[in-house]
């Protein structure tokens, strides 16, 4: 049974095909092929929605994306709950829910709805005004009250379970607007045979086409045509055809950001689909077919449920066979409204009256709905609509004022002209102009390689539109490498053309009146607040817009701005164009962060790096923290043990015995050719050139400001090649910071710089039986202290693979770090371990090697230095070449203020109690009894529990540290002051015998 | 986002793989350790962060990794030529009337 208001006979949905729904828990029933918007309608439901600021009841104002009213809650699940989706927009499903936002207890009747009582007081600028005083009280008190109360909708309780697709395209013209224009311009394109990629928002192509009863093209009903015309680009290779993509974003290059809805349309969608997919395109050409957009008329109470635009009356009735009334008027300054008149009579809906505010207006629309019968009025104005939670009636006054007589009506239909759609080409920084004969901005300078075509470009008649569509398709094709095409222009054998209208507050809402007559519907702006924004000084059209937020809504004012505009300039006693029009930004329609995030979330958010060894850590269920990108053992926890235990006996163990230690995520890079001990000595501050084939040194990498970069242990392989290391956070700047030496500076250089950091797994096997644990599985290299000092590095084989085995120890014992090809990492890992096994030695995270460097003063580049430290501030001057001529950095470190006496140094602290671990990054002050703000000397850099000192230790930066030895200062904390002793660095083995003990 | 055209690669790619490495054709002194502070200062900290034409360098990070300049406009974001490092400053600039 067709619902109440579906007409047959009308529109072109099939209505055997029906899909139940329910909207506020009430069910309905509509047909495939609905909006939510015309189901609702066809089952005589207007008011749908509560405004955001006076809570008034709220209906359908469009039939598109336009919408500032009728927003509603989607709901499938718990976790699928979308706020504020325009009802107009969304397509009906079977088992669809939705529910009204922005009232309580109930639609009709809503407690909020006393704003709208109380209006006076919520005038334009009202945050501004009254929530500024007291000061504390904004945080406190206003803010979450507002907060309460405001905001459309409410948030799902759950993560989105839904996936986002996400991807790029290229094409040589990108169309954008699948009307009469776009359709006509995407054929011209295609037929060239280059890439065509033609976009619209709506679930079918056609554009006005849905509505304009009136049009005919190739001998087809318009909306025929436009179908057909699709399924042949569909047809052709070369051609993409997106429909419910929306082009919300225009930016540099022609580049475009397109969402495609691909699954908010269904039933039951599955996790196959993806609920949306982001398009991000690269266009030769872009040709812009956005169409315009029909605006309301400004008068008393024009927001009320029924009170809606002409075009979308018609679309409800020529598209999906529905009437929005029984008993219609209309208000117009423009013929296009005539035509939906025509339709509805037509179609058997009784046409209370045409009120046109135009003298006398001719044309052969108005002679038609004259023949139809309908009492047309010319020169008179409706100034108020009555009626609450449905418009029961409109009043009609001349327009210069007289005598009113007020029509029953239960809608009525309204157009004040159309607005060119330049959002995407505005978006494009393209410069619109204003053309003062038709009252439109349009088009004027362009940015890009870009064209707009039809209604966007302010071009009136379907009959010049192609005219116009298919040339520009066919230029933007030819200049982006297309030949001549084969095709033919679409002939127009019927058209509608819009006529002009007009802008600003209709007759009763003009200066001095204070009727509620609304500009923006979806922030509550009325004409009044805007001339009150004049009247308050807001003389830029850009303030009027953020003190009464018109057009700042999520529709972005694509109703609204224009009779803003003009209320505004009318004020201020202005041209339109000299008051400027405000900047149209992305989105054009709201985007769901998830298409913007697409897959980037959960465990895909960051790539997750892992070492060869990762597998045997996790099974030895070591407890992993993140270092950058990298997963890290950080402890290996024994049955019962908590952090502090484990790492406690791993500490113990390292030095007692020996411990094996992944650092396979150091970075690594290979320095080669017959320049580099050359470029060694440039990029590092210690001396190279003379560093023997086979030996190690330490090396510190500075800026060219003197401060330190980097450090790391670094092996001479060959007479033309070195093993460097770097830390592991800092692999990537610092390959960065040699390229750019190597090839802007030093391009004289012959060197080769192949980061190794992935292709070598690192072992470091650390304690007194370190070598007994590693040298059953060498062979061809002899590991006695004569043959392989510390700070040595020899290349032979380990459990039958090739090594590059370095002598060398960041923990104070004897200690080696093995490099294998990662991919045997794990097995010579696993070999290692059952050495180690043998003699007691244990696994080792993270934390142990922070605590095992600490005791020793060992610093870490970006913990105990901070991008201020020089060499001489950390206690490494004898890593700086004395003799050395130039090295990058060598100037900034002889610069005034680093050579200052009283620069922070790296010092060691003894807290007076052994047992207070002081906390990293705690202030340093001379004296605790000095009034707040306390001069602060310095910071604690590292700070841990030493089980093999039995005490806590640390280090830090404290200003002129050196010459502190001994001194006691102060760590003042929340819960009291703590008193430390400054030390040397070294806590553990001061002479450095273990390195071959 | 922008295109840019790598002087290497010869083509044009996008944004995403290129990062920007500062103001070109700032030579570092070949005798950098006898430099005065003034000089040093000049060298290092100075740069000319024009509104209008600038000339700096990009690093085709994650393409062919190589580094050259460009001569792109502040205001507009236009690139208005690449050229590899090492050639001189170009004399004149396509396209520039003014």
């Amino acid at each position: 049974m067709n619902a109440a208001f579906r007409i047959s006979g009308a529109g072109r949905l099939s209505q055997a095909k029906t899909a139940s729904f329910s909207f506020d828990d009430k069910p309905y029933v509509g047909i495939e092929g609905d909006t939510l918007a015309s189901a609702l309608l066809a089952n005589g439901v207007h008011l749908v929605g509560r405004s955001f600021k006076y809570h008034r009841p709220r209906g359908f104002l469009s039939a598109g994306a336009e919408e500032p009213n009728a927003l509603v809650q989607i709901v499938r699940d718990d976790a699928r709950k979308t706020p504020n989706v325009r009802a107009t927009v969304q397509e009906l499903y079977d088992g669809l829910t939705a529910n009204s936002q922005n009232r309580w207890p109930s639609l009709a009747f809503d407690v909020g709805a006393v704003n709208d009582i109380a209006s006076p007081m919520f005038s334009a600028g009202f945050y501004y005004k009254t929530f500024m005083w007291p000061k504390w009280a904004w945080k406190d008190l206003y803010e979450p009250k507002i907060r309460a109360t405001a905001g459309l909708g409410v948030s799902p309780e759950k993560p989105d379970p839904d996936h986002y697709a996400s991807r790029y395209a290229h094409c040589e013209v990108l169309v954008l607007g699948g009307g009469a224009a776009g359709i006509a311009a995407a054929l011209a394109a295609a037929e060239t045979g280059v890439r065509v990629i033609l976009a619209d928002e709506q679930a079918e192509f056609g554009g006005s086409l849905r509505f304009e009863s009136g049009a005919r093209i190739d001998g087809q009903d318009g909306y025929a045509w436009a179908q057909a015309a699709i399924a042949k680009l569909k047809g052709m290779d070369n051609a993409r055809v997106l429909s419910r993509t929306t082009a919300f974003g225009y930016y540099a290059q022609n580049f475009v950001g397109l969402v495609e809805r691909v699954s908010d349309h269904l039933k039951n969608p599955g996790h196959e689909l993806a609920r949306e997919r982001l398009w991000q395109v690269r266009a030769n050409r872009v040709v812009l077919a956005t169409g315009a957009i029909e605006r309301h008329m400004v008068f008393a109470n024009n927001d009320r449920p029924g009170v809606m635009l002409a075009s979308a009356a018609r679309t409800y009735l020529n598209h999906y066979g529905v009437a929005v009334g029984r008993n219609v008027g209309v208000y117009t300054a423009n013929d296009s409204a005539y035509a939906a008149a025509i339709d509805l009579k037509k179609a058997g809906v009784n046409i209370a009256a045409i009120v046109d505010l135009r003298d006398n207006p001719s044309g052969a629309v108005i002679d038609e709905a004259r023949g139809l019968g309908i009492e047309i009025n010319f020169g008179r104005a409706v100034v108020s609509a009555g009626g609450k939670l449905r418009v029961s009636s409109m009043t009609v006054q001349p327009k210069n004022g007289g005598g009113q007589r007020t029509i029953p009506v239960d809608a009525i239909l309204m157009s004040a002209g159309w607005t060119p759609s330049v959002h995407l080409f505005s978006q494009s920084r393209g410069k619109v102009a204003f053309n003062d004969e038709t009252k439109r901005f349009v088009p004027g300078t362009y940015a890009q390689d870009c064209v707009s075509v039809g209604a966007c470009n302010g071009t009136d008649g379907l009959d010049a539109t192609i005219d116009e569509a298919y040339a520009a398709g066919a230029k933007a094709a030819k200049e982006a490498g297309g030949k001549i095409g084969k095709g033919s222009k679409p002939k127009v054998d019927a058209g509608e053309i819009w006529s002009r209208g007009m802008l600003g507050a209709a007759p009763g809402a003009g200066p001095g009146t204070t009727v509620k007559a609304f500009v923006d519907f979806q922030n509550d702006v009325t004409a009044k607040d805007i001339r009150q924004a004049v009247h308050e000084g807001m003389h830029s059209i850009e303030h009027v817009k953020r003190f009464t937020t018109n057009g700042m809504a999520t529709d972005q004012g694509k109703t609204s701005n224009m009779h803003g505009l003009a209320i505004a300039a009318e004020e201020l006693g202005k041209p339109i164009p000299q008051v400027g029009l405000t900047t149209f930004r992305a989105p054009y329609t709201p985007v769901t962060f998830g298409s913007i995030v697409g897959h980037a979330r959960g465990a895909l958010f960051d790539p997750t790096r892992r070492t060869a060894i990762h597998p045997w850590a996790a099974r030895q269920g070591a407890v992993f923290e993140d270092v950058g990108n990298w997963k890290r053992a950080w402890y290996f926890p024994k049955a019962g043990e908590d952090m502090h235990a484990a790492v406690n006996r791993e500490c113990v163990t390292v030095r007692k015995v020996g411990g094996l230690f992944d650092a396979s995520t150091l970075g690594k890079i290979e320095v080669v050719g017959p320049d580099a001990a050359k470029f060694m000595e440039l990029l590092y501050t210690n001396p190279w050139e003379k560093l023997e084939t086979g030996r190690c040194r330490y090396g510190i990498m500075l800026r060219e400001d003197g401060f330190i970069y980097d450090d790391g242990v670094v092996g001479r392989l060959a007479p033309d090649r070195f093993h460097v290391t770097t830390t592991t956070g800092g692999a990537p700047r610092v390959m960065n910071h040699m390229e750019d030496y190597l090839q802007t500076e030093f391009p004289h250089l012959n060197v080769w710089l192949t980061s190794i950091t992935e292709q070598w797994a690192v072992i470091a096997v650390q304690g007194p039986k370190s070598r007994d644990i590693i040298a059953p599985l060498v062979e061809g290299i002899d590991m006695s202290d004569e043959a392989m000092p510390h700070m040595s590095v020899r290349e032979g084989k380990i459990c039958g693979v090739p090594t590059r085995l370095f002598r060398m120890s960041f923990t104070g014992e004897r200690g080696f770090e093995v490099n294998v090809p990662a991919d045997y990492g794990e097995a010579v890992w696993e070999a290692l371990w059952a050495e180690g096994q043998k003699h007691g030695a244990t696994a080792y995270g993270t934390e142990t090697m922070h605590v095992l460097r600490a005791e020793k003063g060992y610093i870490i580049v970006g913990q105990d230095t901070d991008g201020t430290v020089t060499p001489n501030d950390a206690g490494l001057d004898w890593a700086v070449g004395k003799k050395k001529t130039d090295f990058v950095g060598i100037r900034g470190l002889t610069r005034p203020d680093l050579v200052a006496k009283g620069r922070k140094q790296l010092v060691g602290l003894k807290t007076k109690d052994p047992k207070v671990v002081l906390e990293e990054g705690a202030q340093i002050v001379a004296d605790p009894k000095q009034p707040i703000p306390m001069k602060m000397i310095g910071h604690v850099t590292s700070s841990y529990w030493s089980e093999n000192c039995g005490r806590s230790i640390a280090l830090a930066l404290v200003a002129g540290g050196r010459d502190r030895m001994g001194e006691t200062l102060y760590v003042p904390m929340p819960n009291g002051t703590i008193e430390v002793e400054v030390t040397g660095m070294v806590f553990v083995d001061e002479k450095g015998e273990r390195l071959n003990g | 986002m922008l295109l840019i055209r790598c002087p290497y690669c010869e083509e044009e790619r996008p944004e995403l793989e290129f990062r920007n490495a500062g103001e070109a054709h700032i030579a570092r002194p070949t005798n950098i350790a006898a430099e005065s502070d003034d000089d040093f200062e000049k060298f290092f900290f100075i740069r000319a962060n024009p509104k209008g034409v600038i000339y700096e360098r990009w690093r085709h990070i994650h393409g062919c990794a190589r580094f050259f300049n460009a001569v792109r406009d502040t205001v507009t974001d236009k690139f208005v030529m690449t050229y590899k490092a090492g050639e001189p400053k170009p004399a004149k600039l396509p396209g520039a009337s003014k």
